[in-house]
């Protein structure tokens, strides 16, 4: 047994010399690129200020925070939660909805069957990257310097960074969209208008739609923390009551955000699949 | 050329043209319905968010001079008149943002190493017991499902101020979202080769080690870098609670109204986010173009 194993080793060396004798540079690349990462996370950790002694206090820390949480209890807050839950959504929802309104006309001038001039489409694309690039917490905060503290400062946080990201995938739907409808249009003597409006939008929106849903089901955990920066919503409870100490008070409002997240899933989830279904279908 | 274009009769047509109507007739009515229960779902968010439109417009305005009042100097001319004025803090900031892409970096390797770990339980073909993939499961669903933010939140009371805070917040939101997308890669792994490797009587590490590792680590070291880059856009926003990195130093312009810096931070996240995305996108494109090859 081990005889004929050595046999065949010295013959495979021999038959496939790439395998065996892989030159120096190809071997070390990836313990070297291991030993860069490692090298970096330590240098990273020692940069950051962390030590054992923090790390272990701060982990009892946390263990006593976890015992201090439980049972959840809203004490007598509760409407005032569920009002906060309500204007969560609210803001989700609105924030979507005015971001896909202002989106679906700059969109078509960001895609190229629509716009073939560079000149035009260049800049709203990088317009649009910006706007991406900046987070929506951030946008809390230039919008609470303009219309104040409240929800409807997170309606517009909302709105202006999905904005940027609705522009480029509606555009990205509108690129990938058949162009024969549209041809079939222009044959038959339509407008430019009439060959956005009876061509692309018809193959388009049910992607669209779907995106949307997907969005507001994200935007529902976004809604959730621009309150913590003063933008309304049921962030603001639990940034207050974590400040506070309020522990049963902040597991209860963990657990809320938990469900309602869960069951807006569920809901878009179904409407989501109601619309592709049906376009499959068509 | 003449075509043979067939008229039928009245009657016929008459059947068709109703059932054609009433197809439609019934579509439209579902759309219509669906509009005006989306057009009440909104009016009745309208409500709950306080919204107000005449505040919009009066203070639309103020919106469109913000970013004019951003991109104004202290002495009235426009930033790019005057880059060394405008970017004065520029080694503070960069230092700030060095520090943001190690809160990222950090957190990243600690969230994708414990999703490492995590995954082959979570995984449905390679779990040893179910009860043991149950509870992976919830524990990395629900570190998915609470924002990073929050647990900046609560862990900045826990470890105190600092990025320590921010690292550990990215590396459990990390964790959990990477430990799904890891387990779905091992869901579609090939059996075949765990078969071949426990036929030969190896354990259960064993068989993960010599027959699932070799054929996921590509797709996981995709994911991470892609994970690295929402991090980064995530880091930025740590400090706005006090767990380190650039935005502590935003927070701080945009509050006390410096407005020519809350420009210049948001130039340079902007600008690094972009350079991130790129070099991750390309780092990507080479990592799927060696799978592919081979």
């Amino acid at each position: 047994m081990t005889r004929r194993q050595a046999v065949d080793t010295r013959e495979l060396r021999a038959r496939y010399p790439d395998v065996f004798d892989r030159p120096a540079s190809a071997r070390l690349a990836t313990p070297a690129m291991i030993v860069a990462a490692f090298a970096i996370l330590i240098y990273g950790l020692v940069d950051l200020d962390f030590s054992p002694s923090r790390f272990f206090a701060g982990l009892s820390q946390l263990g006593w925070i976890t015992l201090m949480m439980i049972p959840p209890d809203p004490g007598s807050s509760l409407p005032i939660y569920l009002k906060a839950l309500g204007e969560t959504l609210s803001i989700a929802l609105l924030g979507t909805t005015l971001a896909a309104v202002f989106a679906l006309p700059v969109s078509l001038l960001a895609a190229r069957n629509v716009v073939p001039s560079n000149i035009l489409r260049f800049p709203v694309r990088r317009v649009l990257d910006s706007i991406r690039g900046v987070d929506t917490l951030i946008w809390a905060l230039v919008w609470i310097n303009v219309v104040g503290l409240g929800p409807f400062a997170g309606v517009l946080a909302i709105a202006v960074s999905d904005f940027g990201a609705f522009g480029k995938l509606f555009s990205e739907a509108i690129e990938g969209a058949d162009q024969k409808q549209v041809e079939g249009i222009r044959a038959s003597g339509g407008s430019p208008l009439h060959e956005i409006r009876f061509g692309l939008l018809p193959q388009v929106l049910p992607v669209i739609a779907g995106q949307v849903l997907y969005f507001i089901e994200s935007n529902t955990r976004s809604a959730t923390i621009i309150g913590i920066v003063g933008a309304g919503g049921i962030g603001l409870q639990l940034a207050e009551q974590i400040r506070v100490l309020e522990w049963q008070k902040v597991s209860f409002l963990i657990l809320m955000i938990l469900v309602a997240v869960a069951a807006i899933d569920f809901i878009s989830g179904k409407l989501r699949f109601a619309i592709i279904g049906r376009r499959a279908v068509a | 050329m003449t075509t043979a274009v067939s008229i039928l009769p009245e009657q016929q047509l008459a059947v068709l043209n109703a059932a054609y109507r009433q197809a439609v007739g019934r579509r439209r009515l579902r759309l219509l319905l669906g509009i005006a229960v989306f057009a009440a779902a909104l009016a009745l968010a309208g409500i709950g968010a306080e919204v107000n439109l005449r505040t919009l417009f009066t203070y639309f305005g103020n919106f469109i001079s913000y970013f004019d009042r951003i991109l104004t100097l202290d002495n009235g001319q426009r930033v790019w008149t005057d880059v060394g004025e405008w970017l004065w803090g520029w080694r503070k900031w960069l230092k700030m943002l060095g520090e943001t892409l190690l809160i990222s970096y950090v957190g990243t390797l600690i969230g994708a190493t414990l999703a490492f770990c995590l995954n082959f339980f979570a995984a449905e073909n390679t779990s040893p017991a179910p009860w043991l993939r149950f509870v992976v499961r919830r524990l990395l669903e629900f570190a998915r499902t609470v924002p990073g933010i929050v647990f900046a939140l609560i862990f900045v009371i826990a470890f105190g101020l600092g990025p320590m805070a921010g690292v550990l917040a990215i590396a459990i939101h990390s964790t959990g979202a990477l430990g799904k997308l890891f387990s779905e890669i091992v869901e579609n792994a090939d059996m075949k080769p765990v078969e071949g490797i426990r036929s030969t009587g190896a354990s259960w590490l064993s068989c993960m080690r010599f027959a699932v590792v070799p054929q996921v680590t590509a797709g996981y070291a995709s994911y991470a870098l892609l994970r690295f880059e929402i991090n980064v856009r995530e880091a930025s926003v740590m400090g706005f609670v006090g767990a380190g990195g650039i935005g502590q130093e935003l927070v701080v312009a945009i509050r006390k109204f410096y407005y020519s810096d809350v420009s210049a931070i948001l130039l340079t996240i902007i600008v690094t986010v972009f350079i991130i995305d790129i070099s991750t996108g390309w780092l990507r494109g080479r990592l799927f173009g060696k799978e592919a090859r081979t």
